[in-house]
């Protein structure tokens, strides 16, 4: 439902910040979160809104991520639209309960601060947090910007709502959640328009007493799951519309995947969140040099977008691809994913798939053309994983 | 609640479940975490119960609880009661963080926790609710449990909530009255039932209730009532108290014991009832409390 | 179980109840039985009052006993003041 564009309300806020101002715009109605670095601000904000009235919300202070998670739980289930935001350990601890949310078919929308998994304790930017609950059911947006992820909070809410599984947006440790950006924050009536109130089928109503989540026997329990892939599978088409409808709303266009200078690219970069400026910058330097670069921005995740995948990719020789984050034994989990999407494609392109930046180490531009320079003049791109950034470590054997 | 359901013959957990619904009536929104009631209830897409019924992780009965509430309010429907219903193993120890949690927060909720004294659902595994003295198939007789129960009463009591009780599927008019009190009361109200099993507790089906008379009468479990986590009073006061040794004789899982392990055993009912009356200001032997709420000693 | 679904036209959309446990006789389950002996009841309501199942239905007359859902725990039999209730292997 598209709505008329209304004007810009501009202010400057850090990236936690704008997971709130989203949260507000999209009038939630319980919150239940546990404080983490890097993730705090989001919830402070959201209490002193709830606090002074802006927001009218309910808040539960709760004692841990699980039960923040199950608090968000209890309270989609009903009725009432549900957020909260974690990272990392948090996110961890509530693993059993984001299998829960997405199998009860909740529209539960949760911020995700990337930041690495201890031991050792770390709090910078790593996102195996986030992809390690990819098997979950929940839906993963990655953001590279603070716009993206105030706008990302609409989205999520009104897609969740329509395929009734729940989303994470995801957003990178201090370099997005800390840092200030200018962000239009639009009106409370542009986002009602894109946005309408959470009014689901199914919910605990002593008017219609039924119970949910029973012990199922093995035949109905893989219809439900084969129900919930097709919700998860017909979650894109929702994205595309959800973007447009965004689009005429409040004049900003978001895609599954962000392309630039990709058309007639040889080789493409392909990686996510705020990595993704550096890419950019990367692809005009390369691009100066003679290379004919371009890069593709992965932001939905969850579900995967194949056919935009292959449509996009089969124009290049070579992918090079960055993951600033691992699965052991397999490589670079964008990477691994890239290859399944693209894997029997005719004319899909060699992979070469990069791990750097684990930790919130450093990784920079001229990485970023370092890799697309190897890959380009690689002789074969067999590797599982190429790691870049590492300072005086020997290579692993075999 | 509907006949057809999946409870054992003679379990103490069906009948609390009957009686804790006939106080609080349909206008009632439960959550249920694994526990048996998770499969009492019965396989989807069937139910015994005739209210809406969110069933959760095991950790999960009080933040779940604590979720639909704060839904309730912000959606104007705050006349509906919540309820988290529970085992011993989803309160006294997988689920005591939230619980505590949303006891401190004065969460407004009912909190009842269905007593079976060990992991009943998944075979009769030991839990901290399990009594001193009992077998179960991870404290085999040859190693029995050796710590004492875990007083969750006096720990909620610690909390300063509004309403704790203790109720017996024995005493149905003072379960019913305690249930229907802690329904007209705002935040947290913690209500702890014991519901004897007698698969887990090796006793007969047809015993069920007279072993949850004789918990009461033999003072194990006293029936109470604690205003704010401070006043104490007890609901029952048994005239001619039992030795706890007729209530041990009709479980088989107390049946190694022998007479010293006994006779300690009403060494701390006895410890443990001193304490109590002490607090509700009670004889500690004797007649009902001068309390008009207080039901005589049913035979 | 395995007939549980059967009973519905529809399969629901999500993981919810569409129907009650009526279908599931309980009363299959048991070895013993219990009855009540008219002439000697007196009305009391303690079999009703104390039965898990909710499986006697007792509105001041005499109790009757669902056999369809009534497990045989005994609990009646044990309780009753009057021990007018029989408790005894059932005659398949």
């Amino acid at each position: 439902m598209a709505g008329p564009a209304t004007a810009p309300q501009t202010e400057v806020m850090m990236g936690n910040h704008a997971l709130s101002h989203g949260a507000l715009r999209s009038r939630v109605q319980v919150i239940a979160a546990y404080p983490i670095t890097p993730q705090t601000q989001v919830v402070e904000l959201l209490s002193e809104m709830c606090a002074s009235g802006r927001l009218a919300a309910e808040y539960i202070k709760v004692e841990s991520e699980h039960s923040a998670m199950a608090a968000c739980i209890g309270a989609a289930a009903a009725g009432a639209r549900s957020f909260t935001a974690t990272s990392s350990q948090g996110l961890a601890l509530m693993h059993e309960l984001l299998h829960w949310a997405a199998g009860s078919r909740l529209p539960v929308v949760m911020g995700n601060i990337n930041r690495a998994m201890g031991p050792p304790w770390n709090i910078w930017d790593d996102q195996t947090d986030s992809l390690a609950q990819r098997d979950t059911g929940w839906m993963q947006i990655y953001c590279a910007d603070n716009q993206e992820v105030l706008d990302s909070v609409p989205i999520a809410f009104r897609v969740a709502e329509r395929v009734m599984l729940p989303c994470m947006i995801v957003l990178d440790a201090f370099i997005l959640s800390h840092t200030a950006e200018i962000v239009d924050v639009r009106s409370q009536a542009a986002v009602d328009a894109f946005l309408p109130p959470y009014a689901p089928r199914w919910r605990l109503d002593v008017a219609d007493p039924r119970t949910f989540g029973a012990l199922t026997e093995p035949e109905p329990y893989y219809r439900l799951r084969f129900m919930l892939e097709g919700a998860m599978q017909e979650a894109l088409t929702h994205f595309d519309e959800a973007h447009a409808d965004f689009a005429a709303a409040c004049g900003r266009r978001y895609d599954a995947i962000e392309c630039y200078r990709h058309e007639d690219a040889d080789l493409l970069i392909v990686t996510a969140g705020a990595l993704a400026g550096n890419a950019r910058a990367a692809v005009d330097r390369l691009r100066e040099e003679g290379l004919a670069a371009g890069l593709l921005r992965i932001r939905l995740f969850r579900p995967f977008p194949v056919a935009r995948l292959r449509a996009l990719a089969t124009r290049a020789r070579r992918l090079c691809v960055l993951d600033r984050n691992i699965s052991f034994g397999a490589g670079g989990i964008f990477a691994q994913e890239i290859r399944s999407a693209l894997y029997g494609l005719p004319g899909a392109p060699e992979i070469r798939g990069h791990v750097a930046g684990l930790g919130g180490a450093e990784v920079t531009t001229d990485m970023f053309c370092d890799m697309a320079r190897e890959t380009a003049r690689a002789s074969s791109c067999a590797d599982l994983v190429v790691w870049k950034g590492l300072r005086d470590a020997p290579q692993h054997s075999a | 609640m509907h006949p057809g359901h999946l409870a054992c013959q003679g379990c103490g957990a069906a009948l609390a479940m009957r009686y804790a619904l006939k106080a609080l009536g349909p206008d009632t929104i439960m959550d249920i975490p694994a526990c048996c009631w998770s499969v009492i209830s019965g396989p989807f897409p069937h139910t015994a119960l005739n209210v809406p019924v969110y069933h959760t992780a095991f950790e999960t009965a009080a933040s779940t609880a604590a979720g639909i509430r704060a839904a309730l309010r912000v959606l104007g429907r705050e006349r509906t009661t919540v309820l988290a219903w529970a085992g011993d193993g989803g309160t006294f120890d997988i689920g005591l963080q939230a619980l505590s949690a949303a006891a401190e927060r004065n969460d407004d909720f009912i909190y009842a926790v269905y007593d079976n004294e060990a992991y009943m659902n998944t075979g009769i595994q030991r839990s901290s609710a399990t009594p001193y003295g009992a077998w179960t198939t991870t404290t085999p007789a040859e190693n029995f449990k050796q710590r004492p129960k875990k007083d969750m009463v006096r720990i909620m009591a610690a909390h300063r909530i509004p309403y704790i009780a203790t109720a017996s599927v024995a005493y149905p008019e003072d379960f019913i009255r305690k249930f229907t009190r802690a329904k007209a009361l705002k935040g947290m109200r913690f209500i702890h039932i014991l519901a004897p099993c007698p698969v887990g507790w090796r006793a007969q089906p047809q015993h069920t209730i007279k072993i949850a008379r004789l918990a009461v009468r033999t003072r194990l479990f006293p029936l109470l009532e604690i205003e704010d986590g401070v006043r104490w009073r007890l609901t029952v006061n048994p005239a001619n108290p039992r030795p706890v040794s007729e209530y041990l004789a009709l479980q088989g899982r107390f049946k190694h014991l022998t007479t010293a392990q006994v006779e300690s055993i009403q060494e701390s009912v006895d410890r443990n009832w001193g304490d109590v009356a002490a607090l509700a200001g009670a004889a500690a032997v004797g007649a009902a409390p001068p309390d008009a709420n207080a039901a005589a000693d049913e035979p | 179980m395995g007939d549980a679904l059967k009973t519905l036209p529809d399969f629901p959309e999500i993981s919810m109840s569409c129907a009650d446990t009526a279908y599931n006789k309980t009363g299959q389950w048991r070895v013993m039985r219990p009855a009540i002996d008219a002439a000697k009841c007196s009305r009391c309501g303690v079999c009703w009052k104390f039965c898990p199942d909710a499986a006697i239905a007792f509105d001041g007359g005499l109790p009757r006993i669902d056999y369809e859902y009534c497990k045989g725990c005994g609990i009646c039999a044990e309780e009753c003041p009057r021990a007018c209730i029989s408790f005894e292997f059932e005659e398949k």
